[in-house]
């Protein structure tokens, strides 16, 4: 036993599996730890803020302010009150005005605005263009020029006794704050979703319970396929063609269809996630039943299992001591299949709507129906899937490579 | 031509017994549902409807269609009787339509896309592998690793980044649906350059996917081969390579058309839900509706057709096999 450990950890595939398993285990505790609480809850008012460090507005502005002198401030931040939209208006107007296009570089934040400073007048008006354009291309001038003057911002509060507006603070533009002097700031990893959860913490929730799914419903799957399996390859006679039977339907009628059906009739209430994972388990047996006989077949007339026989030996003693040692290994491999379709077969049926209730935790394939619902892929929300879709790769992949690393191990034939 | 014979003779007569069974598990599941299925059934149904004659309307034509009142046993040989004729009641998600012609305009679809996409992933899946066998030292480094984790992404995980990549960012393609969504089928030359171009993205995806898988497969059982006794004969007798990798591919391709037989209803599965991403006006969309929409009669009408399809889809691969592989005919002597 020890000896088959160590072979199967010099095997570098499954190494390589092993470690981002580990790895991805590892996160989901140590987070747990570090940040505690409700995965679900709706931290953002509004749908799928952009990943990134958010700063209290309200307390940046009576933390205490440093001067700094840096020369590119001016301009980074006209490059960043332009938008790609202004850029492409400003254009307009300066192509209108008779400048040709190839003048003008977008990219080019300063170039841009002198041209701009030269050219724009407010009392011409091009040909073709609407009055509320006029209006905007004024707005966009005046935004511009006060960025441009640096004026200082006056903070005001209304006195109580008078109701007037007092001055209370000014911030200049060479103002900086450092972010440890403010109260309250949330690092967003992914953004929120389209319910203003933070996806990170959702994610980490997610793999933990899909992985608990897959173990699930693994566990139920291989234990009844080895439990027919082991039956229907010893016993054979009767026993094994009803077994086959009912194996052989069960490979011809898809999986995916009875999953649909059963879940469809347990219905939305009912359907937490273990009961989904029970589902996907009582499934998905068909493989390690049809792996497992073909394995017994092959050992049933080995000379130690007819010793055993002679020997009087219980029937489950047989199975225990003299057929399951030799098949462990695929019973493993099976295992590990097992656990990695599962964790796709929950996502697949949450993307029809029919996983998990929804109310409870996320899983995987919950947040991947969620982001398509609220069309994230169409909006350019990408935290809210791709990373889930990652996340179910990666899991797959590394199940996936420990399998066949382990093949490679027991297969000398397939080794490199 | 005896061998033959009894060899389809036992394929028919397992495909019947299928499908008798795929009717009866249609059948059966949805009764399982604790209480009344009838009173489930409406309670989903008549959501928001006021109006209680309406409701015990709904309640009267499903008791009847489900015969809930009749014995087990009719109830199935009805139900039976009508799937065979094509009859699932109408839909309530769209109502008056009747469930199957909801399901006879959708299904072509489903059709018309995962076949031919299951195919060409599977043959060129299977090059790859076979090319991954043979060639081994480095590429097989790179490029085994390199399926495995293709073949790990979900079919709609694939139909989304294929999405974003061609149809959002780089807008070569349309963004959902079979064609534009301001035509009605027809035969003109437009419309069918609107379902060529909608067709791309949903068919690669599926093609996609199916490479990673096939092409692992394929090269372990080309492996497999590579070391088996003829091999070395025909090496010793000094037979072109050329040749013997042909034996090996032709050798190492009959395990595989048994495994596209066991796993095609997978793929159309993970395909069907690859289908949404895309709104595809197939079998998986009209699925999500009926689900979505709690239209009992359409989602037991499209598992049924699905289930149909699978069971259609593997007799044929089994028969062809049975025509390629010269040991089938053999076996049957025995």
């Amino acid at each position: 036993m020890k000896n088959i450990i160590r072979q199967v950890f010099h095997s570098p595939k499954f190494v390589v599996g092993f470690l981002i398993i580990a790895l991805i285990l590892l996160t989901i505790f140590t987070y747990s730890l570090i940040n505690p609480g409700d995965p679900l809850q709706m931290i953002g008012l509004g749908s799928f803020f952009k990943p990134g460090t958010y700063i209290s507005a309200y307390d940046s502005v009576g933390a205490e302010a440093n001067t700094m002198k840096l020369p590119e401030a001016d301009g980074n931040r006209l490059a960043g009150i332009l938008s790609d939209a202004d850029r492409i208006s400003m254009l307009q107007w300066l192509t209108a005005e008779g400048i040709p296009e190839s003048d003008i570089d977008l990219t080019d934040t300063t170039g841009l605005l002198n041209l701009w400073d030269d050219n724009y007048d407010p009392s011409i008006k091009p040909k073709g263009m609407t009055l509320a354009q006029r209006n905007y291309y004024s707005r966009l001038n005046s935004n511009l020029a006060n960025a441009e003057n640096n004026e200082e911002i006056i903070i005001a509060q209304v006195n109580e006794e008078t109701g007037s507006l007092e001055r209370s603070g000014v911030i200049s533009s060479t103002d900086y704050v450092n972010v440890r002097d403010i109260a309250n700031v949330k690092v967003l990893p992914l953004g929120t979703d389209n319910f203003g959860r933070d996806v990170f913490k959702e994610l980490v929730s997610a793999v933990k319970t899909s992985l608990l799914v897959g173990l699930i419903a693994g566990l139920i799957a291989t234990f009844i396929g080895l439990t027919l399996g082991l039956l229907s390859g010893y016993i054979g006679g009767i026993v094994d063609d009803i077994i086959m039977f009912i194996t052989n339907l069960f490979t011809v009628i898809p999986a995916f269809i009875l999953l649909i059906l059963i879940s469809n009739s347990i219905g939305q209430e009912s359907r937490g996630a273990t009961t989904v994972a029970i589902v996907i388990g009582m499934t998905s047996w068909v493989w390690t039943t049809r792996a497992v006989r073909s394995q017994v077949i092959s050992l049933r007339n080995r000379d130690h299992v007819n010793l055993s026989q002679i020997s009087g030996h219980s029937l489950i003693r047989i199975i225990l001591t003299d057929i399951l040692p030799y098949i462990a290994s695929y019973v493993v491999m099976a295992f590990i299949l097992q656990v990695s379709t599962a964790i796709l077969a929950e996502a697949q049926l949450s993307m029809l709507g029919l996983g998990p209730k929804t109310t409870e935790i996320p899983t995987l394939g919950l947040m991947m129906n969620w982001s398509m619902l609220y069309s994230a892929h169409l909006n350019g929300s990408w935290w809210a899937y791709f990373p889930v879709i990652m996340l179910i790769a990666l899991i797959s992949f590394s199940l996936n490579l420990m399998n066949t690393g382990l093949d490679q191990v027991f297969n000398p034939t397939l080794r490199d | 031509m005896n061998g033959y014979r009894k060899y389809f003779g036992k394929k028919i007569f397992w495909l019947l017994i299928t499908f008798i069974f795929a009717v009866l598990l249609n059948f059966i599941l949805p009764r399982l549902m604790p209480g009344d299925p009838v009173a489930v059934i409406v309670a989903k149904s008549a959501q928001g409807i006021s109006d209680t004659s309406a409701v015990k309307q709904i309640y009267e034509n499903y008791a009847e269609a489900f015969g809930v009142d009749k014995p087990m046993t009719i109830q199935f040989f009805t139900y039976f009787k009508n799937a065979l004729t094509g009859d699932f009641g109408l839909s309530f998600s769209q109502y008056p339509r009747p469930v199957s012609d909801i399901v006879s305009s959708a299904v072509w679809w489903t059709v018309a896309l995962q076949f031919p996409a299951i195919i060409v992933g599977w043959l060129i899946g299977n090059l790859l592998g076979a090319l991954a066998a043979y060639i081994r030292k480095g590429f097989d480094k790179v490029l085994m690793p390199l399926a495995l984790f293709v073949s790990s992404i979900p079919a709609f995980g694939v139909a989304v980044i294929l999405l974003v990549i061609f149809a959002i960012k780089l807008k070569i393609a349309p963004i959902s649906g079979g064609y534009g969504f301001d035509m009605i089928p027809n035969f003109s030359w437009s419309f069918i350059m609107s379902v060529i171009s909608h067709y791309q993205l949903p068919f690669w995806s599926i093609v996609l996917v199916s490479i990673g898988g096939q092409a692992v497969g394929m090269r372990s059982m080309s492996i497999y081969e590579l070391n088996e006794d003829y091999v070395k004969y025909s090496r010793f007798l000094g037979i072109k390579d050329r040749k013997i990798v042909g034996y090996v591919f032709r050798n190492a391709m009959l395990p595989q058309i048994t495994g596209l037989a066991l796993s095609i209803g997978t793929m159309i599965g993970g395909a069907l839900v690859a289908e949404i991403i895309f709104s595809y006006p197939g079998l998986g969309t009209t699925m999500l509706q009926a689900i979505s929409q709690s239209d009992y009669p359409l989602l037991s009408a499209t598992t049924l057709i699905i289930t149909l399809m699978v069971l259609a889809a593997t007799f044929v691969i089994d028969i062809i096999y049975g025509l390629i592989d010269p040991r089938v005919k053999a076996a049957q002597f025995d």
